[in-house]
């Protein structure tokens, strides 16, 4: 028995340190931590840097808590190694690194939602929701005009970007080969990376040479987010097409199904959660589009619902020009921009939402 | 309905690269013919010539002649997608449709193909299908269930009756029991041995017992090394392929001296 683990170890030994495990077999029962130690170390840690900072009259709460986490590490691993062992400092470090990651991701997230809030809800009332800009030149006043004007040209833009963009990528995964495919995948990398304002300028320049310059409207801007939207729609897609698995494909084939049906009624239907997510998230990406808006939709106090004449204010316009072009007094520009923002992202709340639920309705079950 | 499967010269290319050469086989109807040999050596792309579902990879081609009852299956003209309706498959992993329940993944082959029936006709067809692959006393009562949630070998069973509820004149099977426990395999031997009265099956498999308890005829293919093509090295009674091949290959493998 002792012989054979020796035998064992002997093979995988490398160093000294393996070496002179091989001989003392592992324990299975070692030394641990008290429950309470991470957080009683964490607490001595914040408490020690803010008692020095304080005595020394540097104290500020930012400064307490990177020093703090700094201290909070170091003296976790000298303090589990030296009673846990090597390979349980080393877990107990990265543990606590992750999590300083993960805080660290959160701050600005957490921040702009609570700004946004404090700022937003004063004038987040009824008014905002009913009424234009028409004639208001200080209090009241709202942002409906820009609220169905971001929802029109979003739409218009969905609709046009959506069934291109799938399409394209069921062409890409399920017949492209050869050098078309290859340009394809090319191009919509190159469109990837295309800044929105060059996206706002083409649109323009496209309609200015059939209605001349100077046009605005917002069937243009919704041109314009489509070409924003369409690579997002056809790299996300691609994707989810790709993990279906070959296995299903096949299994339809052999069930004397055209290629065609076998795409329409399996391929999509597997991925079709992803699909709905990856393409909400393009709207997401779109919706609050401001550069390209600007040039091609423009901007107006009133309410314009139709898309292919006059201008069109979108929410992202009418808060970036409330704040920098606000009237005088300054106040209710600011908070209406303020709202628009939190409306902004109540909406891409709620698709993301929707997103989620055409994904669960739709996504394989397996009970 | 049964039908009679005819090899006669046929090569299997992957684009340039020659996998299987020289088939030369003889599939009578209403039998099970089991088609063994080392991994690698072409049982598998034979087999997915028989319905041409080899060419569903890029570059996949055959020459030589295959006929169905005669008929040449790699003729001008032929649609691929009719001779996969009479000649139905079963995979190595069982692949039911994860977004279909049970009883749709069942009619699978009218649903996908827009073929409507009568509700009662419909259900008479699935419990017909179910009851074939020996799957109906599990399932009768959650056929509106998907059908992943069932276990590995009901899930395989769910898929020759998803593959026999299209009526085929030819089953083909890939290793069928291969990522199955003894219980679920010996499930799906004995009903292979039902499904022969109605139906020509083709299986491949690497497990000899396996060839031995299920099939009439055996083939044995192999290879002489890698980058070679795999050929046919002989097919008879699987009771002589076991007990005195011609082949002195053939006696090798089926012994275990393979080497």
């Amino acid at each position: 028995m002792t012989s054979d683990t020796r035998t064992d170890t002997d093979r995988s030994r490398t160093d000294g340190e393996l070496a002179e495990q091989a001989v003392v077999p592992m324990p299975l029962v070692r030394a641990e931590l008290p429950r309470w130690a991470p957080w009683g170390i964490l607490v001595a840690s914040l408490v020690v840097v803010g008692g020095i900072l304080a005595a020394t009259g540097n104290f500020g709460i930012g400064l307490t808590l990177v020093l703090g986490a700094l201290l909070y590490a170091v003296v976790t691993y000298v303090v589990s190694r030296s009673v846990e062992g090597g390979r349980k400092a080393t877990d107990r470090v990265v543990t606590i690194v992750v999590n300083v990651a993960f805080l660290i991701a959160l701050i600005p997230l957490i921040s702009v939602i609570v700004t946004v809030l404090q700022n937003g809800i004063a004038r987040f009332d009824g008014a905002f929701f009913t009424n234009s800009m028409r004639g208001v030149v200080g209090e009241g006043g709202g942002g409906y005009h820009a609220i169905m004007g971001t929802l029109i040209i979003t739409a218009l833009a969905a609709a046009m970007s959506i069934p291109v963009g799938i399409l394209t990528a069921v062409y890409l995964v399920e017949y492209g080969k050869g050098r078309l495919a290859r340009a394809i995948t090319f191009f919509v990398d190159v469109m990837t990376g295309i800044p929105s304002i060059v996206a706002g300028l083409f649109a323009f320049a496209f309609f200015a040479l059939f209605a001349g310059p100077g046009i605005r409207f917002g069937f243009g801007g919704a041109v314009a987010l489509s070409i924003l939207m369409i690579p997002v729609v056809v790299r996300s897609t691609e994707e989810m097409l790709k993990i279906v698995p070959n296995e299903l494909r096949e299994a339809a084939y052999a069930l004397g199904t055209p290629k065609w049906r076998t795409i329409l009624k399996v391929v999509i239907p597997t991925s079709i959660a992803g699909i709905a997510s990856g393409v909400t998230l393009a709207v997401a990406r779109v919706i609050g589009e401001t550069a390209p808006l600007l040039i091609i939709a423009g901007l107006t106090t009133g309410v314009n619902l139709n898309p292919f004449s006059g201008r069109m204010t979108t929410l992202p316009v009418f808060a970036y020009n409330s704040y920098a072009a606000p009237g005088v007094p300054r106040e209710p520009f600011i908070d209406r921009a303020w709202t628009s923002a939190l409306v902004l992202i109540i909406i891409v709340l709620i698709l993301n939402l929707l997103a989620r639920l055409v994904a669960t309705l739709f996504a394989p079950k397996t009970r | 309905m049964s039908k009679a499967v005819h090899a006669k010269d046929l090569n299997i290319y992957y684009g340039s690269f020659l996998a299987v050469e020289g088939v030369n086989i003889e599939i009578k109807p209403k039998t099970v013919t089991a088609l063994i040999g080392p991994s690698g050596c072409g049982k598998s792309t034979f087999l997915r010539s028989i319905n041409r579902m080899h060419e569903v990879i890029p570059g996949a081609r055959v020459e030589g002649s295959l006929t169905l009852d005669g008929k040449e299956l790699y003729g001008a003209g032929v649609d691929p997608v009719g001779v996969r309706r009479q000649i139905g498959m079963v995979f190595q992993r069982p692949n039911p449709f994860p977004t279909m329940s049970i009883y749709e993944n069942v009619i699978a082959g009218q649903k996908l193909n827009n073929k409507r029936a009568g509700k009662k006709a419909t259900d008479e067809l699935v419990e017909r299908s179910l009851r074939g692959a020996n799957l109906w006393s599990e399932v009768k009562d959650r056929l509106d269930k998907p059908g992943s949630g069932l276990s590995g070998g009901q899930q395989q069973r769910l898929c020759i009756a998803r593959a026999i509820a299209v009526q085929p004149d030819v089953l083909l099977m890939d290793e069928p029991c291969s990522a199955l426990d003894p219980i679920s395999t010996l499930a799906i031997e004995d009903l292979i041995n039902e499904l022969k009265t109605d139906y020509t099956i083709v299986i491949v498999t690497h497990n000899m017992q396996q060839a031995a308890r299920v099939s009439d005829f055996t083939g044995f293919f192999t290879i002489e090394g890698t980058g070679k093509p795999g050929h046919l090295v002989e097919m008879d009674e699987t009771k002589t392929i076991f007990s005195q091949p011609k082949q002195k290959a053939t006696e090798d493998y089926v012994s275990g001296r393979f080497g």
